[in-house]
């Protein structure tokens, strides 16, 4: 009953911060509160006695993702105004698909077609391995090649980021020391002979 | 059926080895300091080269699924990982002399492209819907990259921008679609979902839901209509050299992802998903072939024909009611190995029509040119001719083989209607032909790509033309690989 009450507390908190991402105003409140639903379901996921993914959420998203988001917003001067543009145009639309989406979703979920059987991992919880050594056992060995190729994922996120992002050597405006030591006399001092009677210097005499 | 991991590794010998050589690629790229990058290139061909030779090694003799059945090994995957393999040798190679008349090379490139290859063979590979949607990603994300690649064109920024938006929407409702079957059955793996689905009494409905984004997320990367919008957008925005990326070997994988789920894996659910595919197919080759005779880009134009093309081959995969699925979809099978051949020859032709200050890209371009190039004017004669499905040209014998299975498995309609669509799309086709032949050219620029790029497109016309002639031996190896 207490666990009940807690998920709905959570769940309910979870469904209004989410709602407040995308209608406020403020871009930098929108991101707090985005953090605020990542900690609600963090807590439905401790709930599940998912505590390692749980921290995880915290960790990786509110700790390194949002922040750096955070970071961007504030950083770059977002027009709200052009982002807001069409918003009422296209509400009724948006609205018709929605309504439709969910009348359809709700009655494919609510007939009890999909069940809530999560009978296997409590079970294993119970056993006395923790999630967390569950998690790792289950990804090295029936997931092991799935994890692989997720690996090969985020090694072309990296290489396709420092290439799409990365400027060539010769674009940046970086004095280069070799060149500045290598330099001779001729290439920075010019002698000119100036003659003191006339007042005209060397080289307009050279030119005539 | 339990290995031990290593005994298990000897089967993804060919992925591992392409992952390792990628890595090696990149690290040469890093550390070469010339200006055209001719080790990389050099590289990245051998890689592929080497690939090929170990996936045919390790051709097995029937299916063999490991790692826990997230990884399938069967004749059909190692005909499909060939035809990967081997258009992306032909896409670099235009790719190379392209980007390096135009000074755009970058060694990432063919990195990027060598990790692109390896999303395909794990999709090609796939036996559980994880790696399916793991491969289609890899895929797609080095895709998104190779499109943006040229920052200082607009227009190649807003495709990478059209396409990877629209990617991502996709690629997360087949991934709803997936969680939702899923949450049904309570299992990953293909086999084992068709399994609980005809052992499931009861209503069906929720899996039918599930089905739906899956078969959205399988058309939209096919291509076909109505979830097709991105691609003409993309296919004209992108460097041609990318384009001609996009339109071959990305096809062979979607083909193969759509055998894998909707066959290996939704077997049971047929009744429903084939009327789906029946509609995406007759809209796909409505909306492509006539929408594609107004086009004035040729990019755009191909990209239309792709879309009829996606049609006919949706059609290819329609599965029969009684008889054994396997004879149904060889014909889509050669259907997607000839569109690839014929496909990389006449995004090639741009490639070498073009020049460094002007893209060949309007239908204008090329007004006369028979007049100047005989030879590259027949090749491309015989690429149209092809894609039209003149016989006796390749694309005929793909095109008659899909017709004999629809009209064999009872749909006489669909047959009527694809061939009226053919006839339809052949106008545009044709059109080409007659602006190189018999008008007058208004201003032709020399052809000034180099040996290795006429040869290559030289090669490719041959064999359009060659196995349009003796079609029998690769309709051979498609029916073979999938009766074992």
């Amino acid at each position: 009953m207490l666990e009940q009450s807690i998920f709905y507390i959570f769940a309910a908190l979870l469904v209004v911060s989410a709602g407040l991402v995308i209608s406020v105003r403020n871009p930098v409140h929108s991101a707090l509160f985005l953090i605020l639903s990542f900690f609600c379901s963090a807590a439905i996921w401790l709930i599940l006695q998912a505590e390692f993914l749980a921290i995880a959420l915290i960790l990786v998203y509110v700790g390194a993702v949002m922040v750096l988001f955070l970071f961007v917003v504030m950083m770059l001067d977002i027009n709200v105004s052009t982002l807001r543009e069409g918003f009422s145009r296209f509400l009724p639309v948006g609205l018709l698909v929605a309504l439709l989406m969910l009348v359809a979703m709700g009655l494919i979920v609510g007939t009890a077609h999909i069940l809530p059987d999560t009978g296997s991992v409590a079970g294993q919880v119970e056993s006395g391995i923790g999630n967390t050594r569950l998690l790792g056992r289950v990804l090295f060995t029936e997931y092991i090649y799935p994890f692989e190729v997720a690996g090969a994922i985020l090694l072309v996120a990296i290489i396709a980021a420092i290439s799409l992002t990365m400027r060539k050597p010769r674009a940046r405006r970086t004095p280069k020391p070799g060149n500045q030591v290598n330099v001779k006399r001729e290439a920075r001092v010019r002698l000119v002979n100036m003659d003191s009677a006339t007042g005209n210097t060397g080289e307009q005499q050279q030119d005539d | 059926m339990m290995m031990p991991i290593t005994a298990e590794m000897m089967f993804v010998v060919p992925e591992l080895a392409l992952l390792v050589l990628a890595c090696l690629v990149l690290l040469c790229d890093v550390f070469s300091t010339s200006e055209n990058k001719p080790l990389t290139y050099w590289l990245a061909q051998v890689s592929l080269v080497v690939v090929i030779v170990l996936v045919i090694c390790f051709n097995p003799e029937e299916r063999i699924s490991v790692f826990h059945n997230h990884f399938i090994l069967d004749p059909l995957s190692t005909v499909l990982k060939v035809t990967v393999c081997a258009a992306s040798l032909v896409v670099f190679l235009f790719s190379y002399h392209y980007f390096k008349a135009r000074g755009q090379l970058q060694g990432e490139y063919f990195v990027i492209g060598l990790f692109a290859v390896l999303g395909m063979l794990v999709m090609i590979s796939a036996y559980s819907m994880l790696s399916v949607y793991l491969g289609l990603e890899l895929m797609s994300l080095s895709l998104y990259a190779l499109v943006a690649m040229n920052r200082e064109s607009g227009t190649a920024s807003e495709a990478a921008m059209k396409y990877f938006v629209l990617g991502a929407l996709a690629s997360g409702l087949l991934l709803y679609g997936i969680s939702i079957l899923y949450g049904i059955s309570g299992t990953l793996v293909l086999p084992e979902l068709a399994g609980y689905i005809s052992s499931h009494t009861g209503s069906r409905i929720a899996l039918t839901f599930g089905l739906v984004f899956v078969v959205v997320g399988i058309a939209f990367k096919l291509g076909a209509v109505p979830f097709h919008t991105w691609l003409p957008d993309v296919y004209e925005g992108s460097p041609t050299a990318v384009t001609l990326f996009l339109a071959s070997a990305p096809k062979v994988a979607a083909f193969a992802m759509a055998v894998r789920l909707l066959v290996d894996g939704l077997q049971p659910l047929h009744v429903d998903w084939q009327g789906m595919l029946i509609i995406l197919s007759v809209l796909s080759m409505a909306a492509g072939n006539i929408i594609a005779i107004s086009q004035t880009n040729i990019k755009r134009m191909l990209a239309y024909s792709a879309i009829a093309h996606a049609g006919f081959l949706i059609l290819g995969i329609l599965p029969g009611l009684d008889a054994g699925a396997g004879a149904t979809y060889a014909a889509a099978l050669f259907y997607v190995i000839s569109y690839v051949i014929m496909s990389l020859g006449a995004f090639g032709f741009i490639i070498l029509s073009g020049s460094a200050d002007h893209e060949a890209d309007q239908l204008t371009d090329f007004k006369g040119f028979a007049e100047f190039n005989p030879w590259f004017a027949f090749i491309m004669l015989v690429f149209m001719f092809s894609l039209a499905g003149v016989p006796p040209f390749l694309g005929f014998w793909a095109k008659w083989f899909v017709i004999k299975e629809v009209i064999a498995i009872g749909h006489i309609w669909l047959a009527i209607l694809a061939v009226i669509f053919s006839v339809v799309g052949a106008y545009y086709y044709l059109r080409i032909v007659k602006l190189m032949y018999f008008d007058q050219p208004d201003t032709m620029p020399a052809i000034v790509a180099g040996r290795q790029v006429r040869l290559m497109i030289s090669f490719n016309g041959l064999a359009v033309l060659v196995l349009g002639f003796v079609p029998g031996e690769l309709i051979r190896i498609c029916t073979t690989v999938l009766m074992g």
